[in-house]
């Protein structure tokens, strides 16, 4: 058989059939083992707080907005716009969270990464490993939320259960990227800055509370920049029953979902290379 | 065989020569050494050899394997007891074993089995539900070790296992190291202290500058590097290279530091009762037996720790 082929800088690859140690899968059980000890507060932080708001901002503001027989947003109560844009808003969130202080802990203040390094594990098997984790962490939120919102009619039909996996690509849309920042930066104190000027205007102004057209020109089409505008067009085509009042054609949905795909997967790649020049040095 | 070969071994960091071609040959079974000051390219070293730096130059095989294309098979086999700890804090004893054991595939049941005795050998077994970050600086440095033996490793890498530690838990890890390496653990570590090398290493290389200046057993390089014995003297002066004269033609060598004499003869007694008779009265004097760090100061002109 051939010898196993090699990657840059020491970083191996083995033989198909001939996997060494845990790969891909012991990782994720990491970060999974970790957020079993806190699971409880990040209930808090991921399922209640959008919960809220969707309480606050589409039951309360809604009961303003839409007036009997008239709706702000034509032929959609506000409360089911608010939802259909939450359910992708907080797995952004999520997302943000989950890639940013606890990855570069692993890298600089645990070392969980070094200690991962000395085993038979490899840079791409760290990346895939807490991609796969972030994935399910995403999953969970999106479901509780849309099971809630569908519970209380914000969301209708069997379709508004497509929210869920759309949701989650949109969270590695940006989960990706931010971890790819992640493994290069020097310090943490950028996060509170993509915190306060990135994600917090990016979560107001992607369509989650109103529709990018009241925005001014130049304004929505840099709203279209921000993979959350396209998560949310394309949960608002299918979360909002039949037949769907803010309908999406099939062309564009393909397209949409490919600038999602186009974020999550440059975040990977660039994530693999960044983390690699980082670690193995 | 030798597990470790190296010829021309050599590392940069940009125009930083860390290790600047090293040849090295280490046995199985053997508790061999790196010694030399902060920088002296130890650590970078290891990291080589535990690949997870790449090789800069010459060459490098680790148990026959190439550490440039068979990374992840020989870190299958190896232990690495890293200078930062590098445990989950927020994970127990217990389940930091676990989820290290799953990074090299071990089985759950595996696991289970092997962590009982790891805990006994670490001392840890009540603490095996504790949170690490409860934990004092030694227990966690065993947790550490026991971690790095949880795939059976051919080789066990430590650096500097004993740096930070207040000399009781020195004491025990030594214990512990010695019980490995009877049990013929290949012990490979980088070593700040003189009293541990002496102690743990067969045999080890002296570095200094990524270069290795010497090498052999303890023993053999306080012979070749020291005397038998040291005579050291301090005087209350602030400099004592102007005591320097006092003490002439009555040792082999005289080392002059900034706060001591250091006579290196074979009978430090006898040089000791020539001072004496000098009328050189030093405010203190110690005779010792000549230890590594005195090899250390005649290679280096430097002391180890500073």
């Amino acid at each position: 058989m051939s010898a196993p082929a090699t990657t840059r800088e020491g970083d191996v690859r083995t033989r198909a059939g001939s996997a060494v140690g845990g790969g891909w899968r012991s990782v994720t059980a990491y970060w999974l083992t970790l957020y079993r000890r806190i699971w409880k507060s990040t209930v808090i932080s991921s399922v209640l707080a959008p919960l809220l708001y969707l309480a606050g901002m589409g039951y309360g503001l809604g009961a303003i907005i839409d007036a009997p027989g008239r709706t702000a947003v034509p032929g959609v109560a506000y409360v089911g716009f608010v939802a259909t844009g939450l359910v992708a808003a907080q797995t952004m969130m999520t997302s943000v969270a989950e890639t940013t202080y606890n990855v570069f802990g692993a890298i600089k203040w645990q070392r969980t990464y070094h200690a991962m390094l000395a085993s038979p594990l490899r840079v791409v098997d760290l990346v895939r490993g807490h991609v796969a984790y972030l994935a399910l962490r995403l999953l969970m939120v999106s479901t509780a939320f849309a099971l809630v919102a569908l519970a209380l009619g914000a969301m209708r039909g069997p379709a508004a259960l497509l929210t869920i996996p759309i949701a989650v690509l949109g969270g590695l849309a940006f989960g990706l990227p931010v971890y790819a920042y992640t493994a290069g930066t020097a310090s943490d104190e950028g996060f509170n800055m993509l915190n306060r000027f990135v994600i917090m205007p990016l979560f107001l102004f992607s369509g989650t509370f109103f529709p990018i057209s009241q925005l001014p020109q130049v304004l929505e089409w840099l709203a279209w920049a921000s993979p959350l505008t396209h998560a949310i067009t394309l949960t608002r085509a299918v979360g909002l029953g039949s037949p769907a009042p803010l309908p999406v054609e099939g062309w564009q949905a393909a397209l949409h979902l490919a600038y999602l795909l186009a974020w999550a997967i440059g975040g990977y790649v660039f994530g693999v290379r960044r983390l690699r020049r980082r670690m193995v040095v | 065989m030798a597990l470790i070969e190296a010829a021309g071994l050599r590392k940069a960091f940009g125009d930083f020569v860390a290790v600047d071609g090293i040849d090295l040959q280490i046995s199985a079974g053997e508790s061999f050494g790196f010694l030399g000051p902060n920088g002296a390219g130890k650590t970078s070293t290891m990291r080589m050899i535990g690949c997870t730096s790449p090789v800069g130059g010459g060459t490098l095989r680790v148990l026959g394997m190439d550490p440039t294309t068979q990374a992840a098979q020989i870190k299958a086999r190896l232990g690495v007891v890293p200078q930062q700890d590098a445990l989950d804090e927020e994970l127990t004893v217990a389940q930091n074993l676990a989820v290290f054991g799953r990074y090299f595939g071990i089985s759950r049941a595996e696991l289970y089995r092997k962590s009982g005795p790891l805990l006994q050998f670490a001392q840890l077994t009540e603490k095996a539900g504790a949170k690490v970050d409860t934990l004092s600086g030694g227990m966690k440095r065993r947790l550490t070790i026991a971690r790095a033996l949880i795939n059976d490793p051919s080789i066990l890498l430590l650096d500097e296992p004993t740096t930070g530690l207040d000399p009781q838990a020195r004491h025990i890890l030594w214990d512990r190291l010695f019980r490995l390496k009877r049990e013929g653990v290949t012990l490979v570590l980088t070593i700040h202290y003189m009293d541990e090398a002496e102690q743990l290493c067969d045999r080890l290389v002296v570095m200094d500058h990524g270069r290795i200046v010497a090498h052999g057993s303890p023993r053999e390089l306080i012979r070749t590097y020291a005397s038998r014995e040291v005579l050291e003297v301090r005087f209350d002066v602030p400099d004592h290279a102007q005591k320097a004269a006092d003490v002439d033609g009555l040792a082999d060598r005289v080392e002059v530091l900034a706060d001591r004499l250091l006579l290196y003869t074979h009978d430090g007694d006898a040089a000791l009762d020539a001072l004496t008779d000098r009328g050189v009265h030093p405010q203190s004097t110690l005779v010792r037996r000549a230890s590594l760090e005195d090899v250390f100061l005649r290679l280096t002109g430097r002391s180890l720790v500073e």
